[in-house]
């Protein structure tokens, strides 16, 4: 038989179950951080695969904004407990409390950058070593220079020019104390690579990827955000009901929605075959900042 | 639709940013929000330039160099591609070892005005050391020498050259320009006198990896034992086929112990199955109650790899701490890490001529040929009969870093070093 016959979404499945492996094998205390979006939703799949019929060697852990979408919190639990797997959940806005930080002002106040924070915090509660997230290389030009596997210093951060290069698929997840690894198994998936798997497996979703009605604030820009009592509206506000998906679920203070009446993972494929807007670019607030944001951001620690 | 891994090469001012943003520009892989932010920085011409694209990182904005290798994505009716684009400056050879460690294909990119140059040379030899026997030689701006049939047949002609004097598969040589589009992904109505594909066509057609030829290779990555009440006793071996194929019922060989079993099962995706190949992830249960750990191979009794502490390998030293004789490190042979010692540095290859010098030390960037000797013994092949079996990393113990790239070159005490001298045929 030839390998040519394996499909590459097969090619992508075994290089991440092979990632995930790796991770179980070189670490002794690592974490599967779950947002609830459909990249660790495609992690937990092939995490089932990895280590099936034995449990995950990892808890899920998920970091709280306090500004996530209800239904993603549902699924979030729902999913955990389906599973069987351990779900640790820590509060961004009891680091606030803790660490006395400022809340962000503004008028879509997003806690992303603050999620640093409480990530740092439950890394050295837990004393993780690994931490596997659903980044993808293609979602953003810094990101596309990341590594597989990614050492982090004891603050969490990331430097470019020091990272390890990685050879074949050997991953050298070697530290010393305090340091820490970030581990990308899907790095190599686009956006439609992750709908196509998801589509494949017959993964379930949240609902809120799919086309729904929902009432929304149009912004300067003509981008959509759904109305959730975090906003600080003003009353010259457009708002209007429209039926709208997310691409991203991330904080709902900082994720756009776009217009669309898909309602399976076909039409969404479809909608992405056309789609003329990149992912981070059609839904994202905070990435516009500047155009160096995602790299400022990595540095400090950001996932 | 199938997957094909291709690492670009070229100098500086070849044009090979401008090339993989026009390969994202022609084919619609690049989304409006991302052709706005480019439009916001265009040259004072108007043109958008294609190359920002791939120049991600802020120190590459600045000193408009690419530091780093990068990756980047891209699908067509035919395929999925994953370019790696590796930076061509003489100091970062690593970057290129490490691009192409991973590559099907190399796309070596010259300037039509200067040909094949001295980093045509080490580009190709590089690529040719990590594996790679698939090459396109992209002729580059051919517009800036009037789109001339001689200029590129002179060019594809000394490329031969190069190709038959290392013994290497021949090479496809595609004139093009990348700032203008002519044979990118369309053909161009500029070179009426060439009738090949153009370059995306011939990527969408050539053969992609092979890796079921080679023996049954498989390692341990990790030890599945539920010990719950439904499954008291279940022994899953999990890994990813590195190379070749296993069946149920095969007879194999546990290394380094040597203790022989038979496939009881082969499980895939939470499923049984008769059989697996390369590169799927699978779980490997075995009739016997033999002792199984991380790090351990599983292979064919007939074809099993070779057994050894000692070995010879070639390196890419990659640390700027310099390598001398006498050091100890650790090898990290896929899921084995082993500590390890290099005897000797036998000698330096020149990256232009792979002309054999002798050498006291190892600096960064640098190919050297080493013996080694490792703690434990591993289960190897040679690079040449096996790219996963024959490949391993050197890690520093005390800052954990990776410091080389090794290929295994004779796995036995039986040495065949060459003597210091000009290059034989490909063999280094």
């Amino acid at each position: 038989m030839s390998t040519s016959s394996f499909d590459y979404l097969d090619r992508l499945e075994a290089e991440a179950i092979h990632i995930l492996r790796e991770v179980a094998g070189q670490f002794e205390r690592p974490a599967l951080l779950f947002s609830g979006g459909k990249d660790s939703i495609v992690l937990t799949r092939l995490a089932e695969k990895a280590f099936w019929p034995g449990r995950f060697p990892f808890p899920l852990v998920h970091v709280d904004t306090g500004h996530n979408f209800p239904e993603v919190l549902a699924y979030r639990d729902q999913l955990a407990e389906q599973l069987g797997e351990k779900l640790i959940v820590r509060q961004v806005e009891d680091t606030i409390k803790r660490q006395r930080l400022r809340e962000p002002g503004g008028k879509y106040p997003s806690r992303n950058p603050l999620q640093t924070y409480t990530l740092l915090e439950v890394i050295e509660e837990f004393e993780f070593d690994a931490c596997i997230g659903g980044a993808r290389r293609d979602e953003e030009k810094a990101r596309a220079k990341e590594r597989i596997f990614s050492v982090r210093d004891e603050f969490g951060q990331w430097d470019p020019k020091r990272q390890r290069p990685e050879l074949w698929n050997v991953y050298n997840g070697r530290i010393q104390k305090g340091e820490n690894v970030r581990v990308f198994p899907i790095s190599n998936w686009t956006e439609l690579d992750v709908w196509r798997y998801i589509q494949r497996e017959n993964i379930a979703l949240p609902d809120i990827y799919f086309g729904h009605e929902r009432r929304c604030v149009v912004l300067p820009t003509g981008q959509l955000l759904g109305l959730s009592e975090h906003l600080r509206l003003d009353e010259d506000d457009e708002i209007v009901t429209r039926q709208v998906r997310f691409r991203t679920v991330g904080d709902s203070t900082c994720t756009a929605a776009v217009e669309s009446d898909a309602s399976t993972v076909e039409d969404i494929i479809q909608d992405l075959l056309l789609a003329k807007v990149s992912e981070r670019g059609a839904t994202r607030l905070d990435d516009n900042i500047s155009e160096a944001g995602m790299e400022d951001r990595k540095r400090n620690g950001y996932f | 639709m199938d997957l094909l891994r291709f690492i670009t090469c070229g100098s500086v001012d070849d044009g090979k940013s401008t090339l993989i943003g026009r390969l994202l520009y022609d084919s619609e892989s690049v989304s409006l929000d991302v052709l706005a932010a480019l439009e916001k920085r265009q040259a004072s011409n108007g043109t958008v330039d294609l190359a920002l694209l791939t120049d991600g990182l802020r120190a590459e904005r600045e000193q408009g160099i690419t530091i780093d290798v990068a990756y980047k994505y891209f699908t067509t009716p035919r395929r999925k591609f994953i370019i790696t684009d590796a930076p061509g400056h003489v100091q970062y050879t690593r970057n290129m070892v490490t691009g192409a460690s991973n590559a099907d294909l190399a796309i070596v990119l010259v300037d039509a005005r200067q040909g094949v140059i001295e980093q045509t040379r080490r580009h190709t030899l590089i690529a040719a050391l990590l594996g790679i026997r698939n090459f396109v030689l992209a002729v580059n701006k051919m517009d800036l020498v009037g789109y001339d049939e001689a200029v590129f047949a002179r060019i594809a002609t000394d490329y031969a050259e190069l190709t038959n004097h290392f013994n290497l598969p021949a090479a496809t040589a595609i004139p093009l320009s990348a700032l203008n589009g002519d044979n990118v992904v369309k053909r161009s109505v500029h070179l009426p006198w060439y009738v090949g594909p153009s370059l995306l066509e011939h990527l969408e057609s050539v053969p992609g990896a092979t890796e079921t030829a080679a023996p049954g290779r498989f390692q341990v990555q990790y030890v599945i034992r539920p010990q719950t009440a439904e499954l008291p006793d279940y022994r899953g071996y999990a890994g990813q086929i590195q190379s070749g194929q296993y069946r149920r019922g095969d007879r194999v060989k546990v290394l380094p112990s040597g203790l022989e079993s038979t496939i009881e099962a082969i499980e895939v995706s939470q499923q049984e199955v008769e059989t697996a190949a390369a590169p799927q992830a699978v779980v490997l249960r075995l009739r016997d109650d033999v002792d199984v750990s991380r790090g351990d191979s599983i292979v064919p009794l007939a074809e099993a790899p070779t057994l050894t502490r000692e070995l010879e390998a070639t390196l890419c030293w990659m640390s700027e701490q310099p390598l001398w004789p006498g050091r100890k490190l650790l090898v990290q042979h896929h899921s084995t890490l082993v500590k390890a010692a290099i005897p000797a540095i036998l000698y330096k290859v020149n990256v232009h001529t792979f002309a054999r010098a002798a050498a006291d030390s190892a600096q960064l960037n640098d190919i050297v040929r080493v013996r080694l000797k490792t703690a434990l013994p591993l289960a190897v092949d040679t690079y040449l009969e096996n790219r996963a079996s024959g490949s391993f990393i050197l890690v520093d113990e005390l800052t954990g870093d990776t410091v080389a790239a090794g290929l295994v070159e004779a796995a036995n005490s039986e040495y065949f070093t060459l003597p210091v001298g000009p290059p034989v045929a490909f063999s280094i």
